[in-house]
């Protein structure tokens, strides 16, 4: 596959303001790095993320959607990651079945404690997206920006 | 089977068990059989219709029906059972307002397989031991029954009544059905392979919501796809990317309790094949937690409405492969 040096992906992560985004916060205190192509976009559960923002995130110009949450076990509703994780699983699955690149989404737990994989999550993300090109199979062309 | 089904209908709105009969009439041609609701014995004499190009599932409209004055009186198909019992377990159908006769299924006719025989100005359908007679505005066709069998039937899941309060007919079993075998064929190719296919399905949809409209599972009293502010309430989709989206999240707002009834593909006037979203949605359910039919009970919790401390991640989608 060709890979365009210069291409800098579009990444939306959606975090859990309980624990992903503190472990975004944790990696930026301990000064670790992770790319600028990283929007963050606060929710209150990983739980909050319905399959329609995941879809307008890649309408609006998103090479690559990832969704943080808390560790399963650990929600702070208790029980919401577990329904996000049945959701999402199905979701890519169709996303799949329907030709978009597997590795344009994912979803990983990061707790408020793990800033480094906070970082090394979004590193390796960023990576795989830049390996795959722009988004072309599930973008608005009217969104587009070039 | 008609006169059967008008003969019990005429005595329980003469007895008044019920004042009212949901059933079918024929419309402009005789193939056009749509649901119509019938209140009088003069009315179910002149219009009723139940034969083989009777497919639609009238389970939808006792969401409104079951909640007017007095009782109404249903003929189910097997099918339709699902749908109905779905709708009762999400308190959508108030049970007690409905008399549910059960019905024998398909299989049932497409009249787009007969045109797609070359036949046109068709003026009538005979089932004669299983060979069509079709009457034409230019003479006499036949065709094997087999042959014109429709999608939703050809893949048949059961011919089980799973509700009803007296049966007409025999009861039949579930069946053993390939109903995944596209779905299986599809995960095979690649991604392009899989994405030029959509592409090309999904590229027909003129946007009419019929699949939405018919879907029995489909009955949010304010859907998204009418909110002005989604931006996908227009009319016709405007990029592809909207036409991907309308059929994800429709199929994904009925994941867990589509009953695979199959109206979706029926009423689709531009032939998209979109219960093969729907299967999909539940070839992954039933292989990542556990075998589930939705409608098959009352009491069941739906799979998305539930979970499991050690269901899969979605990374198993991820460990399928990079392409």
């Amino acid at each position: 596959m060709q890979v365009n040096e210069n291409f800098e992906p579009v990444i939306v992560a959606f975090c859990c303001n309980w624990c992903s985004y503190a472990g975004a916060d944790l990696s930026g205190t301990n000064r670790l790095n992770y790319p600028a192509n990283v929007k963050i976009i606060r929710v209150p559960c990983s739980c909050r993320v319905n399959p329609m923002f995941i879809l307008r995130a890649f309408q609006k110009g998103a090479d690559g959607v990832i969704l943080c949450g808390c560790h399963p076990g650990d929600c702070h509703y208790t029980s919401g990651n577990y329904f996000t994780r049945r959701r999402i699983t199905l979701l890519y699955s169709m996303l799949d079945f329907l030709g978009i690149e597997r590795n344009r989404t994912r979803l990983e737990w990061v707790s408020a404690a793990e800033g480094a994989k906070f970082a090394a999550v979004m590193n390796q993300f960023v990576a795989d997206v830049k390996k795959l090109g722009p988004n072309r199979r599930l973008e608005d062309l009217r969104c587009r920006k070039q | 089977m008609q006169e059967t089904i008008i003969k019990r209908a005429k005595e329980l709105l003469a007895d008044g068990t019920v004042n009212r009969v949901i059933g079918w009439k024929r419309g402009e041609f005789v193939y056009d059989i749509t649901p119509a609701v019938f209140e009088t014995a003069e009315e179910i004499d002149a219009e009723f219709v139940f034969d083989d190009f009777t497919q639609a599932n009238v389970s939808k409209y006792l969401i409104k029906e079951s909640r007017k004055e007095g009782k109404i009186l249903a003929f189910l198909k097997p099918c339709d059972t699902y749908s109905f019992n779905q709708l009762v377990k999400e308190h959508r159908i108030n049970r007690e307002n409905v008399y549910v006769i059960g019905i024998p299924g398909g299989p049932k006719l497409d009249i787009e397989k007969i045109k797609a025989k070359g036949i046109t100005g068709i003026l009538d359908v005979k089932n004669e031991n299983y060979t069509l007679k079709i009457k034409t505005l230019y003479g006499e066709e036949t065709m094997p029954f087999y042959e014109a069998i429709s999608g939703k039937c050809a893949d048949c899941k059961s011919k089980k009544h799973v509700v009803y309060d007296e049966l007409i007919g025999e009861d039949g079993d579930v069946l053993e059905s390939n109903r995944f075998d596209m779905v299986e064929k599809l995960e095979n190719m690649t991604a392009q392979e899989r994405y030029d296919f959509w592409r090309g399905e999904l590229s027909k949809c003129i946007r009419c919501n019929a699949c939405r409209n018919v879907c029995p599972a489909c009955t949010c009293e304010n859907c998204v796809f009418d909110n002005p502010s989604s931006g996908v309430s227009n009319k016709a989709a405007a990029d592809s990317f909207e036409e991907n989206m309308f059929h994800i999240i429709r199929a994904f707002h009925v994941a867990g309790r589509c009953t695979d009834c199959g109206e979706c593909s029926r009423v689709c006037p531009q032939n998209i094949p979109l219960h093969l979203l729907n299967r999909k949605f539940i070839k992954d359910i039933n292989s990542l937690y556990g075998e589930y039919q939705a409608g098959a009970d009352t009491t069941s919790k739906a799979p998305l409405n539930d979970y499991n401390t050690d269901d899969c991640e979605p990374s198993i989608v991820h460990e399928r492969g990079v392409e």
